[in-house]
């Protein structure tokens, strides 16, 4: 019975081990946020009020209230920043695809011998500093930066356009800064993709555009959906960039949250913000997840 | 139920399975299987996919943990004793050559694990590479070799332990088919040179005709026939084993009680009633009667004697050394006979559409209980 | 491929590596100019990098942050290898879906939201118990070690999936104890994974301005939160020379690391 002990034994220590790991340090987390996005905000530290409160008798009282998920649907500010995330993360989603997929078809479709280091170009980016990425925009979007400076220079144009802190910007620093993550998994399936089936189609009298449409964009779908949860998820979040690049008005939820919490020091909100913001992200991860499990889909 | 191995003989077996069972969830894997293995044997478990025949391996190398049974190897029990510690090796499907490790560090890892002086592991490794004649190959790694020197190297591996016991789980399946028949040949012969038990599983039941001295056919967990390939070929107990040794002729009937050496089966497909000789100890009713390809005499003119049945020419494959002739009864049952080229030359030339006369002799047939 | 569809290609590749990489690369030509107006060019110098020598609040963020990275990476391919073969090798036990979306949890969830769940998990735990836990360094190595432990487990449960599961139960027939097999057959082929988990979790901790923020505490600025504030300012020469240093010491990392798994993966070959 040697080998089922040792087994066992080694099986409970490391199931056991990252088990009290992720309880601790993600679940319980999530939970705590869940419970103060129910308090209240008072001054002291910390700064909400205690959810159980001895009570009268042998029960706690428990504060809970409702009252921050009420000003979120409410206040227009919160509203704004909701459809401001949505909005901003789907169009330069989308203008991510239109850049990536072009790039990945024309790297699936160049010698193998050459991919590797076209696919290596396109990954060390990703491993450079984010938020260099994003600072390096500032230098050339500024109204005396490059762009600026060039067209002055030329004489297009009298005043420095207002190109930093504008949402042309956001847009600019989220497709720059995810592309990628989403040329990356398009390229994966266009790769596997079976070449012969177009010719195929050739054969069967499509023109080459036809083809396209019909065979090789419905088949790279699974890719494009996977680029897209790659590309969106994290933008609706999103903080640095709308913060460096975005202006006043630019309003997404992970910079709302950051100000609420630093600035304005409500605990309490930020924490209703975090909890909606993470409701946004897990249902859009499972529509998008479902779209991809369609079996059309995953051909 | 009684173990269906033979019967002990003054030897004790070096495997003694008994009553052994074995689920995966709700699915039933190995079902009261309990089978005898004798010293020095080579013996094959065959079967379809499913059947049960690499779970039991996988029993006996301490893979798998049976439910309930007894699993004996040289007359210990080896119930929860887990694979390194079990007196067997193991030759896998894939190799599994480690590809971290060269030829000479795969070869040398059971015997490291063994904590034996360096000296002898040299030396033992060494004897093991000359063996299988790969010691030019002793600084490669695992993926630098073809496929017939990835068999030898774990071949090598497994033998250099000096188990007690050699399994092998579907050994040649990477290999194509010329390699493969002439490594089923070495394998037999290594087997008598090592002259260590070896239980090898294949789905590929000429190849264990060809290589097994024992043969155990499973099928859906169990064990439905032992004996030597012969035996199988010439006395299957059941219609699935008629049809999963070789070709055969299965002919669905009623046997109708027997007087003397000759009984008669009644068989409407047949559209007549086929004599048989070895009816013995089957009891009237419905049976199968089968016969083998090669025992179909095929004539122009009725013969006499034996079970003659008229028929016509189907098609007819040729295939080098024989002739496979399909014919078709004039109920519609299809019949395929095996000719010889001097068969052939005999009959004449034969075409499609011929009509023809199929004959056997009574003692060729088979009759199977339903 | 005609001669056409091929210009077209190449016209794509040309302007879709123009974008991502011209930015930095203006940025490390601008980190030469020794103007302090940063888009005005005068001539070349290294001014700016001799001005970085000299800033010690710099020097001492990055120090802090190396070590944070180095501690907090290693945390998580230790938690990584655990989890994946969890995952991959020891299924089913209780709750292992959950323990499945807990794990790949920090990847799609927003970096503020991490940040902010684990400050007020220290805040409430120091509270419940009594004890301020003191936030800093400590802190943000804990944080890092939780997001990075996600991405060392994709990555070193896919490089565990591929391995063949008969590598072990050969090591097994061949005498080696659980232990030992995982010494000497599994850690050894799992060594490039967790190498690269090693590797991103070591960066994206370099590069973690968010969670940082949230639970560090009063004199544990990282790197990051140094050049972040800065930057909030405005365009600094300096910065752009600190950036460059970045960028080329990651790159170098990068392609050093690529190199080496490409001569391993040679030598190991591809089972």
């Amino acid at each position: 019975m040697r080998m089922a002990s040792d087994a066992r034994r080694l099986k409970t220590l490391v199931v056991g081990g990252t088990t009290t790991w992720l309880v601790i340090f993600t679940l319980l987390p999530f939970l705590i946020v869940l419970a103060i996005s129910l308090a209240e905000p008072r001054l002291g530290v910390p700064p909400f009020t205690p959810l159980l409160e001895c009570g009268d008798g042998i029960w706690p009282r428990i504060n809970a209230s409702l009252a921050n998920y009420t000003t979120l649907f409410s206040d227009s500010l919160y509203v704004e920043a909701f459809l401001g995330s949505v909005r901003i993360a789907a169009t330069s989603s989308l203008i991510t695809l239109l850049i990536a997929y072009p790039m990945a078809y024309a790297i699936a479709r160049t010698q193998a011998r050459l991919r590797l280091a076209l696919l290596m170009l396109v990954i060390l980016p990703f491993w450079t500093s984010f938020l260099i990425r994003a600072y390096a925009w500032t230098g050339i979007l500024n109204s005396n930066g490059l762009i600026n400076s060039a067209l002055l220079n030329a004489g297009l144009i009298a005043e420095p356009l207002p190109l930093l802190h504008t949402e042309f910007a956001v847009h600019l620093g989220i497709v720059y800064s995810y592309l990628p993550f989403m040329v990356l998994p398009i390229y994966a399936v266009l790769e596997r993709l079976d070449w012969t089936l177009l010719e195929a189609a050739r054969d069967l009298g499509s023109r080459p555009l036809r083809g396209f449409l019909r065979v090789t964009l419905p088949l790279s779908l699974p890719g494009v959906y996977a680029g897209w949860l790659l590309v969106f998820i994290p933008a609706l979040g999103e903080f640095i960039i709308p913060d460096l690049l975005g202006g006043p008005g630019s309003l997404m939820l992970g910079r709302v949250l950051w100000t609420e919490f630093f600035n304005n020091n409500d605990w309490p909100l930020a924490s209703a913000l975090a909890v909606a913001l993470l409701a946004m992200v897990l249902l859009s991860s499972a529509l998008l997840y479902r779209v991809m499990r369609r079996p059309e889909a995953s051909s | 139920m009684a173990p269906l191995g033979r019967p002990a003989g003054p030897e004790q077996p070096i495997i003694s399975i008994d009553g052994v069972s074995k689920n995966f969830g709700a699915q039933p894997a190995v079902v009261d299987v309990s089978l005898d293995i004798a010293r020095s044997d080579f013996f094959c478990l065959v079967g379809a996919s499913g059947s049960g025949k690499t779970t039991l391996l996988r029993l006996l190398a301490g893979f798998e943990t049976p439910e309930c049974g007894r699993i004996l190897l040289d007359g210990e029990d080896m119930t929860g004793r887990p694979p390194y510690e079990r007196p067997v090796n193991m030759m896998f499907q894939s190799y599994a050559l480690f590809p971290h490790l060269t030829v000479q560090n795969n070869v040398a890892f059971g015997l490291q694990e063994e904590r034996l002086p360096k000296a002898e592991i040299g030396a033992r490794v060494a004897a093991a590479l000359e063996l299988f004649d790969i010691s030019g190959l002793a600084a490669r790694k695992p993926h630098q070799l073809s496929g017939g020197q990835r068999q030898r190297v774990a071949l090598a591996r497994a033998l250099v332990k000096r188990p007690k016991i050699l399994l092998l789980d579907e050994p040649l399946a990477a290999l194509d088919k010329k390699l493969r028949e002439h490594a089923q040949v070495e394998l037999a012969a290594l087997r008598e040179r090592v002259g260590i038990t070896f239980v090898m599983v294949t789905h590929d039941q000429e190849e264990a005709m060809s290589i097994a001295s024992h043969i155990a056919l499973m099928r859906d967990g169990r064990v439905i026939q032992v004996g030597t390939p012969r035996d199988l070929y010439e006395r299957p107990a059941s219609r699935y084993a008629a049809d999963f040794f070789g070709a055969a002729n299965l002919f669905d009937g009623t046997l109708a009680g027997g007087s003397g050496a000759v009984s008669h089966v009644d068989c409407p497909e047949a559209g007549c009633a086929l004599r048989v000789t070895n009816a013995e100890g089957v009891s009237p009713g419905p049976v199968t009667v089968m016969v083998r390809p090669e025992q179909v005499g095929v004539h122009k003119t009725a013969p006499t004697g034996g079970n003659v049945l008229p028929a016509g020419v189907t098609n007819i494959v040729f295939l080098g050394s024989a002739h496979v002739c399909h014919f078709t009864l004039d109920s519609g049952k299809p019949v395929q006979a095996r000719l010889s080229p001097t068969d052939m030359a005999q009959l004449g030339g034969l075409g499609s559409g011929d009509r023809v006369h199929l004959s056997w002799d009574p003692a060729a047939g088979r009759v199977l209980a339903s | 491929m005609t001669g056409h569809r091929s210009v077209t290609l190449l016209t794509v590749l040309g302007f879709g590596y123009a974008f991502l990489y011209l930015p930095i690369a203006i940025l490390i030509v601008y980190s030469f100019n020794d103007n302090r107006l940063v888009t005005v060019w005068s001539h070349a110098s290294l001014r700016w990098y001799w001005a970085l020598l000299e800033n010690q609040q710099l020097l001492d963020a990055a120090w802090l942050s190396l070590r944070i990275a180095a501690v907090s990476a290693s945390i998580s391919v230790v938690l990584g290898t655990a989890a994946a073969f969890a995952l991959q090798r020891l299924r089913p036990f209780f709750a292992s879906r959950g323990f499945e979306v807990l794990a790949v949890m920090p990847l799609v969830v927003p970096e503020v939201l991490i940040g902010l769940s684990l400050l007020l998990l220290f805040v409430v735990v120091g509270d419940a118990v009594g004890w301020t836990v003191p936030r800093g360094a400590a802190t943000i190595t804990l944080a890092h070690a939780t997001f990075g432990m996600a991405y060392a487990t994709v990555i070193i449960r896919a490089r565990l999936s591929q391995l063949d599961p008969a590598l072990d139960e050969a090591a097994a027939i061949l005498g080696a104890t659980p232990w030992r097999t995982f010494r000497r057959v599994t850690l050894p082929l799992l060594l490039p994974a967790i190498a690269a988990g090693w590797l991103l979790a070591f960066t994206l901790s370099l590069d973690d301005v968010v969670v940082a923020s949230f639970v560090t505490g009063p004199g544990a600025s990282t790197l990051p939160i140094v050049i972040y504030s800065s930057v909030r300012l405005g365009v600094s020469p300096q910065i752009n020379a600190l950036a460059t240093l970045i960028v080329v010491f990651v790159a170098c990392l990068i392609l050093a690391a690529t190199l080496m798994t490409r001569a391993g993966g040679r030598a190991h070959g591809r089972l």
